[in-house]
């Protein structure tokens, strides 16, 4: 019989449910099919006109109904679509009571344009509008329910009633490693024995004009357009920037021991997380690569394994120049010779960078990896970078023999998250 | 279950900034003088209490660090420095690269200037998309985004102070501070981590924010009143303020010649359903309840987070009235709401407050707020959101 404990004599924590949404469609089934057939869910974006912009292309999710639209009602849709999936695999609970707390990753939230010019057209401001006028309109009492939507706490809220997780639910952001502290918080409060269970989550639905304005201001997209398919590139040497795209996952983590008592399959172990904050500068990593070598080894470490045992490595892999290049100085230094051996993909060449969601939707991924023993590719690798000598599974799925698994979140504000994940318990 | 149980939580340092000043003393002063600084004419109607001027620099002494922040986060940067500072471990690399961070965030501010020239703009353009899409491009400055994002708090502080061991950003209203505090206090007790910096940051004076709150009424208009006194006029005064507290392993601390301030002894936090009448009396009263058999009633006050707003404030009413011996504060009254970081501030407070002995003076006249005579060993802070979340704690004096 496995042992219930991990080698630090900490309770195992299991994955029982997943659900997923991402451009490439809902539910598991679906999504891995796409990936094994290396097809991108980016598209040229028709949710709002374009013109003017730099980047023309997103990987949205149309597909799922949000109504009155917003990032943090399609977010939210698209959360309870990944957690109905989750909970029903996982079968644990009822439908309308999850057995532990929530972690919800989320993307900012803000008022945004339409809602603004809607209160600015009730304002009945001659001339310019100031925000005088916008506060005058938004106290008269008829824009209540837009209150709470922009609230940063209301999705976890909405999420909360209707699963019926326990106690507090927690919104969290590391922006685009949020869904990776989301499990990490799951993972933690197992282990200290706080819960059985917890449902952790991730989604983001922002592509809207002004956070695609945000990033291109910053440079981070990519401006290639077309054909948007092949816009997403990462580790080539022509990367010029990643997709912003939207989506969602959900796990279900399970104390191994409940799960096991409860009769539960076991999808995947988180066997190991790791973190290191970068304290070099707002967007870019410290050029050393410590905190994200020191991310890598502490998660590998916390797993009780060496590098050595490391099979497979799910990338961060944006697309950017600099973090392409980032994820390689990291991983070398840790891998040492062997990094050239070690495959390493990047789910966002097909589905874009889900941005909050992304720890989340690509630990699932990673999870499905290890199920189907073969490996999703990187896209679109036609010109390889020489800088960065990696096996990165190009442009087809293959089949490989993976025990344990990394999987790669790094975002801005230097923040840096690692999972290792393993398909059985040890 | 809980887990408080394994290793003893001091909190070495704190780091708070308000309209009442900087630092302990001056809160202090401030506190014991019950004169609240709150403005009624800058953001009128609205009332709002106003940051005291920082030294900037003595906190944040590169300029550029200061230009890449926008005042919120250059409220709590500070405020994070102060408690680094008072917890003895600023300066020290190596305790600072595994100092563990939550921090309770919102959002950043917008450009005001910017979105009144657009919606100015889209009234009268015949392609209000492109004209949108063609100013955004034009107008918005390619850092204000770092400025807005809600992890970028943290991120400042972990590239001005040097704070790397772990940087995790919850959001969501007064719970997220909560939260944040409960997590990082669980995870001391557990053994997960052996000291953590924890709080927020808000800038109350600003168009865009209030505007969030105008939407749902929220806010208290014309006049100030103390908290207990506007269940007529109910309305939350929003208050700028940046409070961090430095929480740590007894053993951590003594091990690197820390002193306590305080102990933070048990903390809870949980999500009253609002659509039934006196749940939150309920929710209350449930945590109450679980903390009961640690406390020295003759030595113990409340220090309420109430937000002035309704029903919120009135079921946290009814349920003091059940423990009409024990004093009670709100710390509301005297440095307005800050929403996320508020019940960060008011754990700081208490702990300063059991630390000396002392609680600060009454400032109410609806009753609600009683003189206390004997000293003052503990302190239970309460939180209720102004439309979801309640939180406890017990701050304790360390003999």
């Amino acid at each position: 019989m496995a042992a219930l404990r991990d080698k630090a004599g900490r309770p195992i924590v299991v994955v029982t449910g997943m659900g997923v949404v991402t451009s490439n469609g809902a539910g598991q089934s679906e999504n891995w099919q796409q990936l094994m057939a290396g097809r991108s869910g980016i598209r040229t974006i028709t949710r709002f006109p374009t013109e003017g912009l730099k980047t023309r292309v997103a990987g949205t999710v149309d597909f799922v109904k949000a109504e009155p639209f917003s990032a943090p009602e399609l977010a939210e849709r698209m959360a309870q679509l990944a957690i109905d999936d989750a909970i029903g695999q996982a079968a644990i609970g009822s439908r309308s009571r999850f057995p532990g707390p929530l972690f919800l990753a989320v993307g900012p939230i803000e008022l945004e344009w339409p809602q603004r010019q809607e209160i600015a057209d009730v304002s009945g401001a001659n001339g310019a509008v100031t925000y005088d006028d916008l506060l005058r309109a938004a106290d008269g009492g008829g824009f209540r329910r837009y209150h709470e939507r922009f609230l940063f706490g209301s999705i976890a809220d909405h999420l909360a009633d209707t699963f019926g997780t326990q106690g507090s639910p927690i919104s969290l952001s590391t922006a685009c490693a949020s869904g990776a502290t989301a499990i990490q918080l799951g993972v933690e409060a197992i282990r200290r024995g706080d819960t059985d269970a917890a449902l952790c989550v991730a989604t983001d639905g922002s592509v809207n004009p002004e956070s695609l304005i945000r990033f291109s201001l910053l440079s981070a997209l990519s401006s290639s357009n077309d054909p948007p398919g092949e816009v997403a590139k990462p580790f080539s040497k022509n990367r010029d920037g990643f997709v912003i795209a939207e989506g969602a996952g959900a796990l279900v983590l399970e104390r191994l021991e409940t799960a096991k008592a409860r009769g539960a399959s076991i999808l995947g172990v988180i066997e190991g997380c790791g973190e290191m904050a970068d304290s070099f500068h707002r967007t870019r990593s410290s050029p050393d690569g410590k905190p994200i070598i020191g991310c890598v080894s502490n998660a590998i470490a916390d797993a009780g394994l060496t590098p050595d045992d490391i099979d497979y490595i799910n990338a961060h892999g944006t697309g950017t120049p600099e973090n392409d290049k980032m994820e390689f100085v990291g991983v070398a230094a840790v891998f040492g010779e062997r990094v050239k051996a070690v495959p390493i993909s990047s789910n966002k060449s097909m589905i874009g960078h889900t941005l909050s969601a992304a720890g989340a939707v690509e630990a699932i991924f990673t999870l499905l990896t290890l199920e189907h023993q073969r490996i999703p590719p990187t896209i679109n690798y036609r010109v390889p970078d020489p800088a960065i000598p990696l096996d990165v599974v190009p442009n087809a799925s293959r089949d490989a023999r993976i025990v344990h698994a990394l999987s790669n979140s790094f975002g801005f504000g230097g923040q840096n998250v690692s999972l290792v994940l393993a398909r059985e318990p040890a | 279950m809980q887990s408080e149980r394994n290793h003893e939580v001091w909190i070495t340092g704190t780091g708070i900034v308000s309209c009442l000043g900087e630092g302990p003393q001056a809160h202090s002063e401030r506190l014991a003088q019950a004169q609240p600084a709150a403005d009624t004419a800058a953001f009128a109607p609205y009332v709002v209490h106003p940051l005291a001027p920082l030294a900037l620099e003595k906190q944040i002494p590169k300029k550029g660090d200061q230009r890449q922040m926008e005042p919120w986060q250059r409220i709590g940067t500070y405020a994070a420095g102060l408690a680094l500072e008072s917890a003895g471990l600023k300066g020290h690399g190596e305790l600072l690269e595994h100092t563990d961070m939550i921090v309770a965030a919102g959002g950043g501010e917008r450009d005001l200037a910017v979105d009144q020239t657009i919606l100015t703009g889209l009234r009268s353009t015949k392609a209000p998309a492109h004209y949108l899409n063609e100013r955004l491009m034009q107008d918005l400055r390619p850092t204000l985004f770092l400025a807005q994002l809600s992890n970028l708090l943290a991120g400042n502080i972990s590239i001005v102070h040097g704070v790397t061991g772990s940087s995790r950003t919850f959001m969501g209203e007064e719970s997220s501070g909560v939260d944040a505090l409960r997590i990082a206090m669980s995870r001391v007790a557990a053994g997960q981590s052996a000291v953590a910096l924890v709080g927020g940051s808000q800038n109350a004076e600003r168009n865009d924010m209030l505007m969030l709150y105008a939407l749902g009424s929220f806010l208290l208009k014309d006049r100030y009143r103390p908290v207990w006194e506007r269940s007529a006029q109910p309305g939350v005064a929003p208050g700028s303020l940046g409070a961090f507290v430095v929480i740590e392993a007894r053993e951590h601390a003594v091990a690197r010649g820390a002193t306590p301030i305080a102990r933070l002894s048990a903390l809870r936090s949980a999500r009253a359903d609002r659509r039934d009448a006196g749940a939150i009396t309920r929710s209350l009263a449930e945590m109450w309840q679980q903390l009961e058999p640690r406390y020295d009633a003759k030595h113990l006050a409340v220090i309420s987070g109430a937000t002035g707003v309704e029903p919120a404030t009135g079921e946290e009413r009814a349920f003091l009235s059940q423990h009409p011996d024990i004093a009670v504060r709100a710390t509301g009254s005297h440095l307005g709401h800050g929403l996320e970081p508020q019940f960060v501030m008011n754990v700081a407070i208490a702990a300063l407050a059991v630390g000396r002995g002392i609680l600060f003076p009454p400032c109410d006249g609806s009753g609600m707020e009683q003189a206390m005579e004997g000293p003052l060993t503990q302190v239970a802070v309460t939180s209720v959101g102004h439309w979801r979340g309640e939180g406890l704690a017990l701050v304790e004096a360390v003999h």
